[in-house]
C-alpha cells in the first residue's frame, strides 16, 4: 500500500543502517515509547540489525497494558448488569482483572461487543433505545479525539442510553515518570508519532530541556524507526538534547488543532494510576463539567468504588499478578524474555499479564516474532 | 492501539462534525470521519485511526525523505566517518 511499502524497503534500510553505524561510537540506550513501534521493531527484527552499541528498550506505550485493574473490573461489573451493552476494542477482552477477563463476563451472561470505532457504539445506542450502551474507551491521545467526537455526537442526538467508561491515558506524564526514576537507564526517546500527530511536540520540548534528553518524533515503518534512531544517536554523540520531528509527513509541530479543540471541550487531565507504572499526575482524562453526564461511573454509581478508595501502591501493580514482571517490562527495566514465565507459563493463549495479551504488548511481540518468524522487508527498490 | 493507516479519499459528504468520506485502503473502501482534517480533499491521502482521520499526509514530505534515504546510498560512507 502507498505510504507503507516504500517505507519498508530493504535497500533504504541498509542505507540507514550504514549511516547509524558510522554515527555511533559508544553504547546508547534508547526507548521507543509506543507499543506499535515495539511491534514493528520485533516484527522486522530491527533491534538485531542495529549496531551492538545501541540498545532499544520498550516503553509503556500500550494502552491495553496500562489500563488500571480497577477500570477493567468496573468494565466487568458494567457488562454483567442487565440491560447494559459494553463495547470496546477486541484486545481488551482477554486482559486479566481481579474478576477474570471480559470473555468471562460474557460467559456469565454479560453483553460485551467488539467494535472498530467509538462512533460504532453511538450507532448501537441509537439502534437499541431499550439498552444502555457503555463505550469502554481505551487509548492514548491518538484515540481520545474519536471518543470526544462520539460523545459530542451522542449529545447532539439527545441519546440518554449512552455513556463512557473513560480509560484514556496521556503519554507525557509517563515519560516524565520514567526519566525521574532512580533506576532509569534511558538516554534518548523515540516519541510516539501518532500521539504527536494529534498533540504536536510542545509537551516534549519541556521534557527534553528539563531532563537533557533527546526526543525524536518517529513513525512506525522500518525506515521511519531507523531514521528516529539515527537522529537520536547523532544528538547523543554530539551531546545535544532537542526535540526533532522525523515523521513530518503527518506530524506538524502544532499537532492537529481541531482534534485538540474536541478533546479540550470534552476532557480534562486527571491523575491516574497506570497498571505497572504507578500513580501519574495528569496521566488520565476525565470529563469536563459540561459532559459529566456521559461518565459511566456516575451513571452506574458503585461500579468502580475501589478506584477511588484503594489506589494501587506507587510503581507497583505487579504484586497482585504473582510472578508477572510486567511493571519492570513497561518501564524498560527488563525485557520480556527476562521473565521466568515468558513462553513457559505465559503465552498469548494463557496470558499472565496484559503485555502478553495486547497485540502491542512487548511480551506478545517477543512471543510472536522471537518464537516465530520475523517479517521480511520489501526487496524491490522503490 | 495507535495503529493508523494511510488511505486515499474517494468522496466527501456532510459538514462540521458530520464531515465524512469514503476512503480507499488498498482494495478496501471505508467510511471515515473527516471533521478534523478540513484541509483534506478528494484525492488526498489521510492517516486514519479508529474510523477517524487524524492528519492529511504531506506527499511532498514523504517524497523528500524517501529521496534523502536513496541518496544516502550514493554517498561514500567510509568506516567511522561522522556524517
Ligand atoms: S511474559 Fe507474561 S508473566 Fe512475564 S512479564 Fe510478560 S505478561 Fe507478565
Amino acid at each position: 500500500m502507498k505510504y507503507l511499502d516504500e517505507f519498508r524497503s530493504a535497500d533504504l534500510v541498509q542505507n540507514l543502517l550504514r549511516a547509524i553505524r558510522s554515527a555511533v561510537t559508544r553504547p546508547w540506550t534508547i526507548m521507543e515509547i509506543c507499543g506499535g513501534q515495539t511491534h514493528s521493531i520485533l516484527r522486522f527484527g530491527l533491534d538485531e540489525l542495529l549496531p551492538r552499541e545501541i540498545t532499544l528498550v520498550h516503553g509503556p506505550g500500550c494502552p491495553v497494558c496500562v489500563t488500571p485493574v480497577e477500570l477493567l473490573d468496573a468494565a466487568g461489573r458494567l457488562a454483567r448488569m442487565p440491560g447494559v451493552v459494553l463495547c470496546t476494542f477486541g484486545d481488551m477482552l482477554r486482559v486479566p482483572g481481579t474478576l477474570g477477563d471480559l470473555f468471562q463476563a460474557r460467559a456469565e451472561g454479560g453483553d460485551v461487543r467488539i467494535v472498530q470505532a467509538p462512533s460504532d457504539a453511538v450507532r448501537m445506542a441509537q439502534r437499541n433505545p431499550d439498552r444502555h450502551v457503555v463505550w469502554f474507551a481505551v487509548g492514548f491521545e491518538t484515540t481520545a479525539p474519536a471518543t470526544a467526537l462520539a460523545v459530542k455526537q451522542a449529545r447532539m442526538l439527545g441519546l440518554e442510553n449512552f455513556s463512557v467508561l473513560l480509560a484514556h491515558v496521556r503519554v507525557p506524564p509517563a515519560v516524565e515518570a520514567i526519566l525521574s526514576s532512580p533506576s532509569n537507564r534511558v538516554q534518548g526517546f523515540l516519541a510516539a508519532g501518532h500521539v504527536c500527530t494529534v498533540m504536536g511536540t510542545a509537551e516534549y520540548e519541556q521534557l527534553a530541556r528539563r531532563f537533557r534528553v533527546p526526543i525524536v518524533v518517529t513513525g512506525f515503518e522500518p525506515c521511519d524507526i531507523l531514521e528516529g534512531v539515527l537522529h537520536c544517536v547523532r544528538q547523543l554523540e554530539a551531546g545535544r538534547h532537542e526535540v526533532e520531528n522525523v515523521y513530518n509527513r503527518v506530524v506538524r509541530s502544532e499537532g492537529n488543532r481541531q482534534a485538540q479543540a474536541l478533546m479540550a471541550e470534552v476532557f480534562r487531565p486527571v491523575d491516574l494510576t497506570w497498571r505497572g507504572i504507578g500513580s501519574l499526575p495528569g496521566g488520565g482524562l476525565a470529563f469536563t463539567a459540561e459532559y459529566e453526564r456521559f461518565d459511566a461511573l456516575r451513571r452506574f454509581d458503585g461500579a468502580c468504588d475501589d478506584l477511588a478508595r484503594t489506589p494501587l501502591p506507587e510503581g507497583n501493580g505487579a504484586n497482585r499478578e504473582g510472578e508477572c514482571i510486567a511493571a519492570l517490562v513497561l518501564q524498560g527495566i527488563r525485557k520480556p524474555n527476562d521473565c521466568p514465565a515468558f513462553a513457559v507459563r505465559c503465552t498469548p493463549e494463557t496470558p499472565l499479564g496484559a503485555p502478553m495479551v495486547s497485540s502491542e504488548g512487548a511480551c506478545a511481540a517477543y512471543y510472536r516474532y522471537r518464537h516465530g518468524q520475523a517479517a521480511s522487508l520489501t526487496v524491490t527498490s522503490p | 492501539m495507535c495503529l493508523a493507516v494511510p488511505g486515499r479519499i474517494v468522496s466527501i459528504q456532510g459538514h462540521d462534525l458530520d464531515r465524512t468520506g469514503r476512503v480507499r485502503f488498498g482494495s478496501v473502501v471505508r467510511e471515515v470521519n473527516l471533521s478534523c482534517v478540513p484541509e483534506a480533499d478528494v484525492g488526498d491521502y489521510v492517516l486514519v485511526h479508529v474510523g477517524f482521520a487524524i492528519s492529511r499526509v504531506n506527499e511532498a514530505e514523504a517524497e523528500r525523505i524517501l529521496e534523502h534515504w536513496r541518496q544516502m546510498g550514493e554517498e561514500p560512507q567510509p568506516e567511522g566517518a561522522t556524517p
